[in-house]
């Protein structure tokens, strides 16, 4: 790093879940402008790294830094968004994808939330930019997958947050909606933004990310996609023979 | 008789008149906050809260301040016991509300066997609002008021809450003191409440309008108009008929409540059990 700070700096972190230890002196560092890949197996981690991030677990050791101040100085300062597994969200909640859309706002709205214009004019751009102009005033619920998952990633938009933490974005999206989210991640980051997404799907990797994190309860291996997918590195993150299939 | 009469007639006693203001208040601020209890799935804690108040209003009554002030009390402690046991024990959180609030409206059995009293007890288990002083409807009114105020000057961080409370950590919010302020709400609700309908049910106000309005739209914020109205014109109509049959007014109030969500269970547009039906039937058709 030269100088200006780094987009995320987790270091030395340990999560617990009671007697499950999920991360253990797990450190890493993103620089701005990049597209990162997560990849860990089914319990590796994920999950737990985006939670720590965003405060919704204490780690029992270590700190993360977003763009050089202390995480829960960035949370209030709008500089972190994120898309939801779509197990954790419930799709029969009545709410429509622009009111979900402005919630990405509701930080930079008055105490009460009574969006502004400036607000509308956000959610009406971040819509115009996953393409879901036309579903605004659907109820979520009443979406495809994929369309699904660019609701989520415009409320990241809207919110203008400079780093996006996407949980398994592509689970049960078609390659069409997969290739409009990529496209979008990949516009954030030339625009500067820092994008880390956790993924299983290595096939994508190459157009998806500048870089890749292999991830088994602390980083593995951190650096280029093609290297993240050597068989030797993925062995050791999945504990069998992937070689084959990547 | 004409309709007329069968309305205004009761209206010239004020104790009908303080009824239904009472009635109509508690429905409506009820109504609100079921909203969000349907959503986040807080009906149980609701049926705790309004149960855990019993002990407090016995010892209101014992001690001569306002039964409002002892129900608050020990609906905060419910809630809070109930936060505790969960947060530091391997119990789950059902088993803490069912362990919590059976042991408190246990307690307030005791306190009334034991302590001498005029009132009785049937009017705290089952309500009493045909015996409405205008002192109580100056009370309910007050705690009312701060209530609607505050869900709607917090209802949509409220909703956030409801609906994604990671996103809400992710800025920067605390969706624990949001978790609490519903909580804190719900225990003032459910004073409001006591009087038309009684402890034992008037859980029923707080989950039967947010779960009827919920089968009847995809939009939270008709949710907000539907819930209250649904509940308002219902418990007006059960009062009318405790009036004019002579049966228990808590009782009516909320079977009345019961039956309209029956029907929209049933006929709902959308989410009506006859409409799927006929939906599937097309589909295969
Ligand atoms: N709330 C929880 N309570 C207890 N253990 C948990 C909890 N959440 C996660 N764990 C455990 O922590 C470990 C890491 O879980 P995490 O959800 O972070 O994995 P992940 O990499 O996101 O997996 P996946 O690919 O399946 O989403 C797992 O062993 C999991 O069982
Ligand atoms: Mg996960």
């Amino acid at each position: 790093m030269t100088g200006r700070s780094a987009a995320l700096e987790v270091r030395d972190l340990t999560v617990a879940y009671g007697a499950v230890t999920a991360l253990e002196g797990c450190t890493l560092t993103l620089e701005p402008g990049k597209v990162t890949g997560l990849i860990g197996m089914n319990g590796s981690g994920k999950s737990t790294l985006f939670k720590s991030i965003m405060g919704v677990v204490e780690p029992q050791h270590g700190s993360v830094q977003v763009w050089g101040a202390d995480a829960r100085k960035a949370r209030r300062s709008q500089s972190l968004a994120y898309v939801p597994q779509s197990e954790d969200v419930d799709w029969d909640f009545p709410l429509t994808v622009w009111d979900v859309v402005m919630m990405g706002r509701y930080g930079h709205m008055g105490w009460v939330r009574r969006p502004r214009h400036a607000d509308r004019v956000a959610v009406q751009e971040a819509l115009e930019r996953v393409e879901l102009t036309d579903l605004a005033r659907r109820q979520i619920g009443r979406l495809s997958g994929g369309q699904r998952k660019r609701a989520f990633v415009a409320r990241g938009l809207a919110q203008g947050a400079r780093l996006m933490l996407l949980d398994e974005p592509f689970a049960g999206v078609d390659k069409r909606s997969e290739a409009t989210i990529v496209g979008l991640l990949r516009e954030l980051a030339a625009d500067g933004a820092t994008v880390l997404v956790s993924t299983h799907d290595l096939h994508a990797l190459p157009q998806l990310a500048d870089e890749a994190v292999l991830l088994l309860r602390r980083v593995l291996y951190q650096g280029s996609v093609e290297g993240a997918l050597r068989p030797e590195n993925l062995t050791r993150a999945f504990g069998i023979d992937l070689g084959g299939a990547a | 008789m004409s309709v007329i009469d069968i309305v205004l007639e009761p209206l010239q006693y004020d104790f009908m008149v303080r009824a239904l203001a009472v009635t109509v208040i508690a429905a409506v601020v009820c109504a609100l906050l079921s909203c969000w209890l349907v959503l986040v799935g807080w009906s149980l804690m609701g049926d705790a809260v309004s149960h855990a108040v019993l002990p407090g209003v016995v010892l209101a009554y014992v001690v001569g301040v306002p039964f409002a002030l002892g129900a608050l009390a020990f609906g905060v402690l419910a809630v809070v016991l109930i936060g505790v046991l969960r947060g530091t024990s391997r119990v789950k959180e059902d088993a803490a509300i069912g362990i919590v609030f059976t042991t408190l409206f246990a307690l307030g059995l005791v306190l009334i066997s034991v302590v001498p009293s005029q009132t009785d007890l049937s009017h705290i288990l089952f309500g009493n609002i045909l015996g409405v002083s205008s002192q109580d409807v100056w009370q309910v009114g007050l705690l009312a008021a701060v209530a609607l105020a505050v869900l709607l000057l917090k209802s949509r961080d409220l909703t956030l809450f409801a609906f994604d409370s990671t996103h809400a950590h992710a800025m920067g919010l605390n969706p624990k003191r949001l978790g609490w302020l519903l909580l804190g709400l719900l225990a003032v609700v459910c004073v409001v409440a006591l009087q038309v309908v009684g402890v034992i049910l008037v859980v029923a106000l707080l989950i039967i309008p947010g779960a009827t309005a919920y089968l009847l739209t995809d939009s939270f914020t008709r949710m907000l108009w539907i819930a209250p109205l649904m509940s308002a014109v219902s418990s007006v109509v059960g009062i009318y008929l405790s009036y004019w049959f002579d049966a228990s007014s808590g009782g009516l109030v909320v079977v009345v409540q019961g039956v309209v969500f029956t029907l929209v269970y049933l006929f709902a547009p959308r989410q009506g059990l006859v409409a799927k039906m006929r939906e599937r039937s097309a589909a295969r058709a």
